[in-house]
């Protein structure tokens, strides 16, 4: 970590890293994709349906994973003031708000078959539209804040705030949800899952989590490099307003 | 592909709808990238380099 | 403490003798509320069914109207950057600034709510839980709205932004709001369950924002 500390030494990690890992990551999804299209066999409840599991549930998981990096990674801005946890925070908000879009939208496209419409107030998909309000909300105080460090540390907070309400926002949607429980949403199907669907599902996993690694770190060498960029045409215009009150 | 039943429509607009967004973000991501990538070349070629980065050079020559 | 009251007095003073401030919550309160039935139609029922939740996030709308002004006025004219090194720390400016917030705007919409309320066709007897629990969640609703006002000191559209970055984190205080007042959910302890989760809400956010808000107004005058 802290040899990472290093933006120009992490800048060579990345370039090493990046080949390896994007192509790790298709040769994983071609897999996923197979097994879940081909081999899986149709659940003796949901049948087919439940095919859409295979990217839902690796998606929600991202979606969750990416706000727990940037929670921890603004601990790291806030508190031990490492130089690249703000730029790993803002780049991996859009690649988390990405996955929790596509949680919402195929577990709505799930639960038409299923529930016979494309929403119900379930207490879990309430919670994941909660938590991309909150991906919204970083990313657009990132946008509202021209001065990088700035920005950086007004997310960080934002993210650790956010962090904080989560649980109390979980635990407040979960009791009124039972407190009008509509019909439709007893689902079909236990909790249990059969062990032949769970083989896709972990590599599905792993694919979407490879690809979340090597976006992450694309995005972040970009982040750095505007940084650069930024400070540069800055320091230039600075010299050059500098030349000119001289002549 | 295996015959999806009388919900394939749905099975299949998850998917796609899943791999759209992941390539639209994919494609974002690696082309700001490389745009980050090309005006800092372009700064250096003008001459506008950073001033670390003109250090470390000198004290490899040294 | 002393220096912690002279300071509420001030906020409270200027918010009062800005006057407009708190009428404008109020009017955006009560034009809210006057457009619902206009949205929905005019059926009593319905309306009463609904009045509690309509009453809650006009309310949570009107209150962030007001929030930019927390610390926004005492960041443009420089008295934020003398207050942050007077003999009060930060956190507690911060809290104090919440606190005249909730005051002078908190405690005014509370109270126009059940008199909203008697257009929705809200039964009376809901009144006196509107009243208390709209008491119990509106200290979190101004201290969370701080977080919010502090993060977004000196920018543009701040107003919107603030709406965004807070609006999700008001959702325990809407749902335990609403459920205090629901009317057909009856018998005492259902009122106590929801009010005592709004007290806590409020309690965590007294405790907890005031640092956020510090961090985030050290971080603006940086």
């Amino acid at each position: 970590m802290i040899g990472l500390a290093n933006p120009t030494r992490f800048l060579a990690l990345v370039e090493r890293l990046v080949p390896w890992l994007a192509g790790t990551t298709i040769i994983m999804l071609a897999v996923g994709l197979y097994l879940a299209l081909f081999v899986a066999p149709p659940d003796y409840q949901q049948g087919e349906t439940v095919r859409i599991m295979f990217v839902h549930v690796p998606a929600a998981w991202l979606a969750m994973g990416g706000y727990a990096l940037i929670a921890i990674a603004s601990l790291g801005t806030l508190i031990w003031r490492h130089p690249l946890a703000d730029v790993a925070a803002k780049a991996a908000a859009p690649i988390g708000a990405t996955f929790t879009f596509i949680a919402l939208v195929t577990g709505s496209l799930w639960g038409k078959p299923m529930w016979g419409t494309y929403w119900v107030w379930d207490a879990r998909l309430t919670s994941v539209l909660v938590l991309f309000l909150l991906y919204l909300g970083l990313i657009a105080l990132w946008q509202a804040i021209e001065e990088p460090g700035r920005a950086g540390r007004a997310a960080a907070i934002l993210a650790l705030v956010g962090a904080v309400n989560l649980p109390i926002i979980k635990f407040s949607v979960d009791w009124w949800n039972t407190l009008h429980q509509p019909a439709s949403v007893l689902r079909a199907g236990g909790p249990t899952i059969d062990p032949s669907l769970l083989t896709p599902l972990f590599v599905m996993a792993i694919a979407f989590a490879l690809l979340f690694a090597t976006l992450h770190l694309i995005a972040m060498r970009a982040e750095i490099l505007r940084r650069r960029v930024r400070a540069l045409q800055q320091t230039h215009v600075a010299h050059a307003a500098l030349a000119e009150a001289e002549a | 592909m295996p015959d999806l039943g009388p919900h394939a429509i749905y099975i299949l607009a998850a998917y796609a709808v899943t791999f759209v967004a992941l390539g639209v973000l994919a494609f974002m991501i690696v082309e700001d990238d490389r745009k980050q990538r090309r005006t800092l070349a372009e700064l250096e070629a003008r001459g506008i380099r950073r001033r670390s980065a003109g250090k470390m050079k000198r004290t490899k020559r040294s | 403490m002393k220096a912690a009251l002279v300071l509420l007095r001030r906020d409270i003073k200027l918010a009062w003798r800005e006057g407009g401030a708190i009428g404008v919550a109020l009017g955006f309160y009560l034009v809210v509320i006057a457009m619902m039935p206009l949205g929905l139609g005019p059926d009593l029922n319905l309306l009463s069914r609904i009045a509690p939740g309509i009453l809650w996030v006009a309310l949570l709308l009107a209150a962030l109207l007001s929030a930019g002004r927390i610390f926004a006025n005492d960041y443009e004219d420089g008295s934020l950057d003398v207050l942050t090194t007077g003999p009060l720390p930060l956190p507690a400016v911060a809290a104090t600034k919440c606190l005249a917030h909730w005051l002078t705007t908190g405690i005014p919409l509370v109270l126009l709510g059940p008199f909203l309320g008697l257009l929705l066709n809200l039964p009376i007897g809901t009144s006196l839980s509107l009243v208390l629990a709209m008491l119990a969640g509106t200290p979190a609703v101004s201290f969370i709205a701080g977080i919010g006002a502090s993060l977004t000191l000196g920018l543009r559209r701040s107003g919107l932004l603030i709406a965004l970055l807070v609006l999700p984190l008001y959702v325990p205080v809407l749902i335990f709001g609403v459920a205090a007042v629901t009317p057909y959910v009856t018998g005492p302890r259902s009122l106590w369950a929801p009010l005592l989760m709004l007290a806590a809400l409020s309690l965590a956010a007294i405790v907890l924002a005031p640092f956020a808000a510090a961090a985030a107004v050290r971080n603006a005058l940086r």
